[in-house]
């Protein structure tokens, strides 16, 4: 028996803060519970089951977090397979709630990532001990280095362009600049992309994401709960998870894990690519959204260069993609994949003023963990008006 | 190119040992099941494709082609900070596995993908060189 439509997205809270020095990474963890909860008109002692992952949060770090909210949850996910977590987190609570092993799921996160300048895409390095990353670590991989092997693999086979990569970071500054919250939203043009200084080639600067403060929460229950809840339920319609890696020595860079969780979430969903209204993207870096787009099926591999342009990605174009400014224009606290769901949310409601897309009722949201060229997960949600 | 890259000693253990003492000779050392004949790399005690123990490791020719690459202009992590740009790879070798890795001994624009290359060993921090590439 599927879970799906059974389950719903009743709270959802992005903070508001992108740097915020003077705070903890718990403590914008529970303003953001704060947050999801009032928005759905539930108490923290109405929460039974607690989810989080975090960058700085040790091996018990979500006992630790249960500690700090003087919760005692029946059922706990403390999974971590990087940025795309939280979407992992809304399956498996769903999964719980389905089961009945709770009732009310709290997933939380929060970031000091900005204020501790931490060095997330270009600080690595090291990992010498760890026989697996012996591998990896002495070759100066970087997060964003992974990502430019893929983005130079695609280049070379397909013939895609910087430009084309470009108009993925303006595309998402056009839409931060309707997001009061988001981080950066001075317009920028395809020669500012080029122009900014290279960090890994291809990938320019504002080809990657902003490091900001910041997080967010989501409360997951029983459709039929939700609705008797604050704000109109957003169902659970499919879900996915993936892993790639370098398997035994053979990686095919371009295809992602995305084609696979994305495939069973659309199936699980019976769902079309022609009936979704958005996407949610992890945007780590362009050609994220680019390698994304193409492994979950909107246009074939190879057409992801021209699929972003024309404005068939932005606001008003054929597959709106994060409305809100993505983690390149609107908040990027180390792991983004919680807002990918949060803005899912809101659009699905019909929340967002200026940046709406008219009429959402389906929206598809994708995370991708890691290292894109090395190791990575990808988790897919496929989200639904009741 | 700036200075050298001050690699970090990769990290041994029991199953991976065979890989850096190959790398400390100046040997490219890759494994093959005897059971099913699968090559794999990283190195393992047993074969993941059949599940057998029965590993062999042979000295692989250390030629092979660039399959992708970056010229990295920024990584905040000492060693390679100060070597900063340096050309992270993958390298598909002529036996099929590709392996990340270094390119040296080139201008990062002389690179192009298909480009040939061959296997030499850098000294790292530790007991056990790394294997980077070189144009052929």
């Amino acid at each position: 028996m599927s879970l799906s439509g059974k389950v719903a997205i009743a709270g959802a809270f992005e903070h508001p803060t992108r740097w915020a020095p003077e705070k903890t990474e718990l403590q914008i963890m529970a303003e953001s519970a704060r947050g999801a909860l009032a928005d759905c008109g539930l108490s923290l002692r109405d929460v039974d089951g607690l989810a989080s992952a975090g960058i700085s949060m040790g091996a018990m770090g979500i006992v630790q977090l249960a500690e700090y909210l003087n919760l005692k949850p029946r059922w706990l996910d403390g999974t971590n397979i990087g940025g795309s977590s939280f979407l992992a987190h809304v399956s498996h609570a769903a999964a719980a709630v389905h089961a009945g092993l709770c009732e009310v799921a709290l997933i939380l996160y929060g970031s000091t990532a900005a204020s501790n300048a931490l060095a997330i895409g270009t600080g690595l390095g090291g990992g010498g001990r760890d026989p697996a990353a012996a591998f990896v670590g002495p070759y100066g991989l970087t997060t964003v280095g992974s990502y430019a092997l893929v983005a130079r693999r695609h280049m070379e086979r397909y013939g895609t362009r910087s430009e084309q990569l470009a108009e993925i970071a303006v595309t998402m500054r056009r839409h931060a600049a309707l997001n009061p919250d988001a981080k950066m939203r001075r317009p920028i043009t395809v020669a500012d992309v080029l122009e900014s200084r290279m960090i890994s080639e291809p990938l320019h600067l504002l080809d990657c994401c902003i490091i900001s403060d910041g997080g967010g929460a989501l409360v997951v229950t029983r459709a039929a709960r939700a609705r008797e809840l604050r704000k109109p339920p957003v169902m659970v319609l499919g879900c996915g998870e993936a892993v790639a890696h370098q398997e035994l020595g053979a990686p095919d860079l371009l295809t992602i894990a995305a084609r696979q969780s994305g495939a069973q979430a659309l199936g699980m969903a019976g769902v079309a690519h022609a009936d979704l209204d958005l996407c949610t993207v992890y945007d780590s870096f362009t050609i994220t959204v680019l390698a994304t787009l193409e492994n979950l099926g909107f246009c074939k591999p190879g057409e992801g260069g021209s699929f972003v342009s024309g404005g068939r990605i932005g606001l008003g174009g054929e597959l709106p993609v994060n409305p809100d400014g993505g983690g390149l224009s609107s908040n990027h606290p180390g792991m983004r994949g919680i807002f990918l769901a949060i803005e899912a949310v809101r659009q699905l409601r019909g929340e967002c003023g200026p940046r709406q897309v008219e009429g959402a009722r389906l929206a598809l949201a994708h995370g991708t963990g890691g290292t894109l060229g090395v190791a990575h997960s990808g988790a897919t949600l496929v989200l639904g008006r009741d | 190119m700036a200075k050298e890259i001050r690699h970090p000693a990769p990290g041994a253990d029991a199953e991976t040992r065979p890989y850096w003492e190959g790398a400390a000779r100046g040997e490219l050392v890759l494994q093959r099941c005897r059971a099913c004949g699968t090559l794999q790399h990283r190195p393992r005690a047993l074969c993941v494709t059949c599940l057998s123990g029965e590993i062999e490791h042979f000295v692989a020719s250390g030629r092979g082609h660039l399959y992708t690459f970056t010229v990295t202009h920024q990584n905040q992590a000492p060693g390679f900070r100060e070597a900063c740009p340096y050309v992270l790879a993958y390298v598909e070798l002529e036996e099929g596995p590709r392996l990340l890795t270094n390119v040296v001994g080139c201008e990062p624009s002389e690179l192009r993908i298909g480009l040939p290359v061959r296997a030499e060993f850098a000294a790292t921090d530790g007991e056990f060189p790394v294997p980077v590439f070189r144009p052929a």
